[in-house]
């Protein structure tokens, strides 16, 4: 095990300067929630009726074969595509559409979804860090352009949040000049400081060097102790059994199984997702 | 051989060739703001989910691509006052007819430099800046934009340069920016080489001070915490090739 960086307090209401959204409200409240979600991408049907929910404060692990829908759900959960059918419910209120005259569901437009999405974080799998900001300027942006705190506000949350997440000393730095881990450790920043309701995960590891893999899950593992609700397409199995509350295998758009992680990796019902553990150990 | 120094050094400080500069420079930047606008405009239509705006766009290219810059300014100049009236007028000059022509010349090759930007741009950028809830508006302008400008600098500075050079075609349509001005001297006192020689000058000393200005702005789009300052050119030209 490499020596990893300490990671502070994240959820911290004197640090964002306004109560955490994540954590507020009952525990066995649903915070997101898939109904029926239907995906196409011209003749090819990526998602078939996905139908989950993650109670607040809960980590939801999300496995399953490359190409099985796992991303495609989460960028629909995220607002980043629209839906053929089903819809993404946050708090119990349906986001994302609107209904029509007609009474059929249509998306809503480019500049509204944009405001709802401000309560879900995002982590990508490739960071996805803006190259002209420095480390700091990205932890920034959302709060000064979405957020519309003024910029020495923006600059004091931040710099404390990446300190939190061990980089104080890198925010001068541009994204080219960090580590894969520690970019991944700058976007996960990027998005807590946003304080949004959930977060969701896209195979956050997946493009580390394999010992950069533990500074970024240690990150994530603290969020998951706070209380944040989180969902997270992964391959690290170690990392579901430790953390996630429930686990969820998708394979060919559909979720197939959804279980507490003992009877997950103990005991699969389907003979699919003993398959895929068995290729994945 | 016959070069004479006193008439070549008069010329280069001659008011004429100084007012003849200052044309060309007018000219130069009008045309290129105008040019990248248009460009700008073009590359987004391009990049349009309607079919008529993108078919606008691409029309406007394939045109505008094809016919010689000479060609556009005699049809700006010559041709468009005989088809729209209004453009008789004394307001009508060389200059803004020239301005049109090298705009529109200009905008159908920025159009495809910065669309070549925009195509630059990795899909994960977009990406990432909607999911932090930014406007569609503020995608383009704080995320998109910066790193579209970094690598449509190099080109666009190309374009700026033949653009100072393609300038002197307005002196066909009698404006009076350098070229005129040394013709003018030329046809009345022979010594070609003199006269020439004093504008090749002025091109020289233009473009020179243009590529400092450029090496300044590249400097600016060095996304390094060391700043540029401590790079040497060769450097810099190398971080600007890896970062894509």
């Amino acid at each position: 095990m490499t020596q990893q960086p300490p990671v502070g307090h994240l959820l911290d209401e004197a640090l964002l300067g306004e109560p955490v959204a994540s954590t507020a409200g009952g525990a066995d409240e649903f915070v997101l929630e898939a109904v029926g979600l239907h995906k196409r991408y011209g003749h090819n049907e990526v998602l078939r009726g996905v139908t989950f929910g993650v109670q607040r404060g809960d980590v939801k692990a999300v496995l399953g074969p490359s190409g099985s829908g796992k991303s495609t759900m989460l960028r629909c959960l995220a607002l980043l595509e629209p839906v053929e059918s089903g819809e993404v419910r946050l708090e119990g209120r349906r986001i994302g559409v609107r209904e029509a005259r007609d009474g059929r569901l249509v998306s809503l437009p480019e500049r509204v979804l944009a405001r709802e999405r401000r309560e879900i974080g995002m982590v990508f799998q490739r960071f996805n860090l803006f190259p002209h900001l420095t480390a700091l300027g990205n932890v920034m942006i959302g709060l000064t352009e979405v957020r519309d705190r003024d910029r020495k506000e923006a600059r004091t949350i931040a710099q404390s949040m990446l300190a939190r997440v061990g980089l104080a000393e890198r925010e001068r730095f541009f994204p080219s000049e960090l580590s894969g881990g520690q970019q991944q450790r700058v976007a996960i920043a990027r998005a807590l400081v946003m304080n949004p309701k959930v977060m969701l995960f896209d195979e956050p590891t997946s493009a580390l060097d394999p010992e950069l893999v533990g500074e970024v899950l240690a990150v994530m593992e603290e969020l998951a102790r706070e209380g944040m609700t989180m969902v997270v397409v992964t391959h690290e199995v170690g990392f579901a059994k430790r953390v996630a509350d429930r686990v969820i295998m998708m394979d060919a758009g559909s979720i197939i199984e959804d279980a507490p992680p003992d009877e997950f990796f103990g005991n699969p019902r389907q003979e699919r997702t003993r398959k895929f553990l068995e290729a994945v150990d | 051989m016959e070069f004479d120094t006193s008439i070549f050094f008069e010329a280069l400080t001659s008011p004429a060739y100084l007012e003849g500069v200052q044309i060309t420079i007018a000219l130069t930047v009008v045309a290129m703001v105008f040019g990248l606008i248009l460009g700008l405009v073009v590359a987004l239509l391009r990049g349009s989910a309607n079919r008529v705006l993108r078919g606008i766009a691409w029309t406007y290219i394939w045109i505008f691509r094809a016919l010689p810059s000479l060609l556009l300014l005699f049809l700006v100049w010559d041709g468009l006052p005989q088809l729209v009236p209004a453009l008789k007028g004394d307001w009508f000059s060389a200059f803004i007819a020239a301005s049109v022509a090298l705009s529109i010349n200009e905008g159908a090759y920025a159009a495809e430099i910065i669309r070549g930007g925009l195509l630059s741009v990795d899909e994960g950028q977009r990406l990432a800046a909607r999911a932090l809830g930014l406007s569609p508006t503020k995608v383009f302008s704080k995320v998109i934009a910066p790193q579209m400008i970094r690598v449509t600098i190099p080109p666009l500075s190309n374009d700026f340069v033949s653009m100072l050079k393609l300038t002197s075609l307005a002196s066909v349509i009698s404006l009076q920016e350098l070229l005129a001005r040394s013709h003018s001297a030329v046809s009345t006192t022979f010594k070609f080489a003199e006269y020439y020689a004093a504008a090749a000058v002025y091109y020289l000393v233009l473009v020179s001070v243009f590529m400092v200005v450029q090496a300044q702005i590249e400097r600016r789009f060095v996304w390094m915490s060391q700043g540029s300052s401590g790079l040497s050119r060769v450097q810099r030209v190398r971080q600007f090739a890896t970062i894509r």
